[in-house]
C-alpha cells in the first residue's frame, strides 16, 4: 500500500525534524501546562455558579484545554506546508510519483503523536493538583482519539488553505478568525447549560464541542457514557471530508504553477 | 520507447492574470542527448519544465516524456524522470544523506540497495563527508549537488536539469558543469537542461532552443544558430559620441562589412566574414573621417549574438528587463 508506506516515511522525517528543534519541542508540550494553571487559577470559582454540575474547575478544565491544545496545533500545521512550498519540498514531493493523501497524512500523524504525549503531561498534572477523573485510562483514551480527530481536521484545512493561498500572514489571520471562537463557542471553558441559548444552538454544529463533550464524558463518567460514541462519529465524518478537501487543494495548486 | 525521449507539441499555459507564459512551444529531444533550452528570466523556460515533469498542466498542447503522455499518465512519467528544480528542493532540516533516502523510499527503494545507491550518489557529488551533517549548513554549490544526486537517485531516463548554475558562485559552476559533461556521457541519458547563460547552452549542450516571451525563436545545434550569422562580430569604442551618418558613411563602402549599428553614439557593432582582416580597413577609414577609436573587439559569433538576431534585443538587456519587471 503506497499511500500507507509514504505516509510513514514523511511521518518520520516530520518527526525526526521536530526533534531537531529541541527548543520548539519545550514550548509546544510546556503550552498546555501554562493554560491548564492559568484559566484553571482564573476561573477557579466557576464552579460556585448555581447549575455548575463538577465539583473542581480543574477536573472539568482538564479535558478542554487537551483539546484546545490539539486544535491550535492542528491550525499551525499550514505553516510546515508554506515552509516545504518556500524551500521547493513541495514541489520536489509532487514531482516524485509521492502519494498526494501521505503528503498531507504525514504532516498530520506527527501531530497525533505530540497529542499523546501533551495529553499523558496535561492528565497527569491535573491529577497533581487536584483533579479527579472517573473515566481512567479508558476515558483518557477516548480523549486522545477525539482530539486527535479534530486535530486531523482542522490541521487538513490548514494545509488546504496554506497550498491554496501560499502565505503565513494567510494561514495565521485563517487560525485565529476561525479557531478562537470554536473554542469560545464551546465547553471548553464552561459548562454548557449555563452559556447563553444561541451558543448552545451554534456548539450543536461545533466541531471543537464534538470533541471536548466526547472527551469530557469518558474522561469524567466513563468511555461507554452516552454522547461519547455519536460525537466521536461526527468527528471521523470531519476528519476524513476535511482530509479529502485538502488532498484536493493540490489540483488547485497544481493549476497555478 | 521511441526515438525522441521528449515531445513538446504547441504548449499553452496562461496564468490565472492573464499572463501568457507559454504561446505555443514545440520542440523534440533524442534521446540519450542534451537539449538546452535558452533564454532570460521570465522566458518561460521553467513554465516548459513544471509542464514536462507533470507539477503544472498545459491549457492546451501535448507533451511526451519516455515515450509517454505526460497530461495522460502523470504517475508513470513520474517514475521515469528525475527533475532538478530551479529553487533547490532541499529539506534543510534533514541531513544530505536522510533527503535521499527519503527520495529513493518514494521511488518504491529500499533495504541494501537504496543503502549502496545512497553511498554512490554522495560519493560521486563528493558529498561523502558532510552526508551525516544537516543540509542547512551546506554552501549554495553543494546543495545543488545534492538536488542533482536527489534528481539522480533512482536512475531516471530522463532527468530535467532547471538552471542548475544560477546563483552559483564561478568556481561552484565550473564544478556543476563538469558533473553535467559526465551526466551527458552516461549510456542512454536525456538530459533537458534550461539556463539562462548562453555560454553555459553553447558548452554543454548539443541542441539548443532559444526561448523568449514564451515562444521558441530557434533552434538547431549551437554551431549551426551561429554559423546562420554569417560571420564575426566587430565592436569598436569610438572616442567621442559620434552621429551616425557619419559613421555609417565611412564604412558602408568597405568590402564584407555589414549590419552596421551604433549603440549609444559610442559603441558600434558590425559583422564581417573575416574579423581581423576587416579591422585594420575599418580603423583607416573611420581615421580619414576624424573619427579616433579606444579599443577592438573581435568575436567569433556567439548565442547572444543569435539572441540579438531573433529577438532584436541583447540578451542581457532582456534578462534584466525582466528581474526589474
Amino acid at each position: 500500500m503506497t499511500a500507507l508506506r509514504h505516509t510513514v516515511f514523511l511521518t518520520i522525517r516530520q518527526v525526526r525534524n521536530f526533534l531537531r528543534q529541541p527548543w520548539y519541542v519545550v514550548l509546544s508540550l510546556a503550552q498546555p501546562i501554562i493554560y491548564l494553571l492559568l484559566f484553571g487559577a482564573l476561573f477557579k470559582k466557576v464552579v460556585e455558579i448555581p447549575g455548575f454540575t463538577t465539583n473542581s474547575y480543574i477536573t472539568f478544565l482538564t479535558p478542554g484545554i487537551v483539546v484546545m491544545s490539539a486544535m491550535f496545533a492542528g491550525g499551525w500545521s499550514g505553516m510546515g506546508v508554506i515552509d516545504d512550498l518556500n524551500r521547493g519540498v513541495m514541489d520536489r514531493l509532487l514531482v516524485a510519483p509521492t502519494s498526494r493523501g501521505a503528503i498531507m497524512l504525514g504532516r498530520v500523524t506527527p501531530q497525533v503523536l505530540t497529542i499523546l504525549i501533551q495529553t499523558a503531561i496535561i492528565v497527569g498534572l491535573a491529577l497533581l493538583v487536584g483533579g479527579r477523573f472517573a473515566g481512567g485510562p479508558a476515558g483518557a483514551a477516548v480523549l486522545i482519539v477525539v482530539s486527535a480527530l479534530l486535530s486531523i481536521g482542522v490541521a487538513s484545512l490548514s494545509n488546504g488553505v496554506a497550498l491554496l493561498l501560499r502565505k503565513e500572514e494567510s494561514v495565521i489571520a485563517a487560525v485565529n478568525l476561525m479557531l478562537l471562537p470554536l473554542l469560545f463557542l464551546s465547553s471548553a471553558f464552561l459548562q454548557q447549560n449555563l452559556a447563553p441559548q444561541w451558543i448552545q444552538d451554534f456548539a450543536r454544529y461545533n466541531p471543537a464541542n464534538w470533541a471536548i463533550t466526547a472527551g469530557r464524558t469518558a474522561l469524567m463518567n466513563g468511555a461507554s457514557s452516552s454522547g461519547v460514541m455519536s460525537n466521536t462519529l461526527y468527528l471521523v465524518v470531519f476528519a476524513v471530508v476535511c482530509t479529502w478537501l485538502a488532498t484536493r487543494a493540490f489540483r488547485s495548486y497544481q493549476r497555478s504553477v | 520507447m521511441s526515438e525522441n525521449a521528449i515531445r513538446a507539441q504547441e504548449l499553452v499555459k496562461t496564468f490565472p492574470k492573464g499572463v501568457r507564459a507559454l504561446d505555443g512551444v514545440s520542440f523534440e529531444v533524442a534521446a540519450g542527448s542534451v537539449f538546452g533550452l535558452v533564454g532570460p528570466n521570465g522566458a518561460g523556460k521553467s513554465t516548459t519544465v513544471k509542464i514536462l515533469t507533470t507539477l503544472s498542466r498545459p491549457d492546451s498542447g501535448a507533451a511526451e516524456v519516455a515515450g509517454i503522455d505526460a497530461l495522460r499518465h502523470p504517475d508513470k512519467v513520474r517514475r521515469a524522470i528525475g527533475c532538478v528544480a530551479q529553487k533547490s528542493g532541499v529539506d534543510v532540516q534533514a541531513t544530505g544523506r536522510e533527503n535521499l533516502l527519503l527520495q529513493g523510499r518514494l521511488y518504491g527503494m529500499g533495504g541494501g540497495e537504496l543503502e549502496r545507491r545512497v553511498d554512490t550518489m554522495l560519493e560521486r557529488f563528493g558529498l561523502a563527508d558532510a552526508a551525516r551533517r544537516v543540509t542547512r549548513t551546506y554552501s549554495g554549490g553543494m546543495q545543488r549537488k545534492l538536488d542533482v544526486a536527489i534528481g539522480l537517485i533512482h536512475s531516471p531516463r530522463v532527468l530535467f536539469l532547471d538552471e542548475p548554475t544560477t546563483g552559483l558562485d564561478p568556481e561552484a559552476r565550473a564544478d556543476m558543469w563538469t558533473e553535467i559533461e559526465r551526466l551527458a556521457g552516461e549510456e542512454g541519458l536525456t538530459i533537458l537542461l534550461t539556463t539562462h547563460y548562453l555560454e553555459e547552452a553553447d558548452r554543454l549542450a548539443a541542441r539548443v532552443a532559444i526561448v523568449d516571451r514564451g515562444r521558441i525563436v530557434a533552434q538547431g545545434t549551437p554551431d549551426a544558430l551561429k554559423s546562420e550569422l554569417h560571420g564575426d562580430a566587430v565592436h569598436l569604442e569610438l572616442d567621442a559620441a559620434e552621429t551616425n551618418g557619419r559613421v555609417t558613411a565611412a564604412l558602408a563602402h568597405i568590402g564584407d562589412v555589414r549590419d552596421v549599428t551604433v549603440e549609444d553614439g559610442r559603441l558600434l557593432h558590425a559583422r564581417a566574414d573575416n574579423g581581423a582582416r576587416a579591422v585594420p580597413v575599418m580603423l583607416q577609414a573611420l581615421e580619414a573621417q576624424g573619427v579616433p577609436v579606444v579599443s577592438v573587439t573581435v568575436a567569433r559569433p556567439s548565442l547572444d549574438d543569435v539572441y540579438l538576431k531573433y529577438t532584436g534585443r541583447r540578451f542581457e538587456e532582456a534578462d534584466r528587463a525582466e528581474v526589474t519587471r
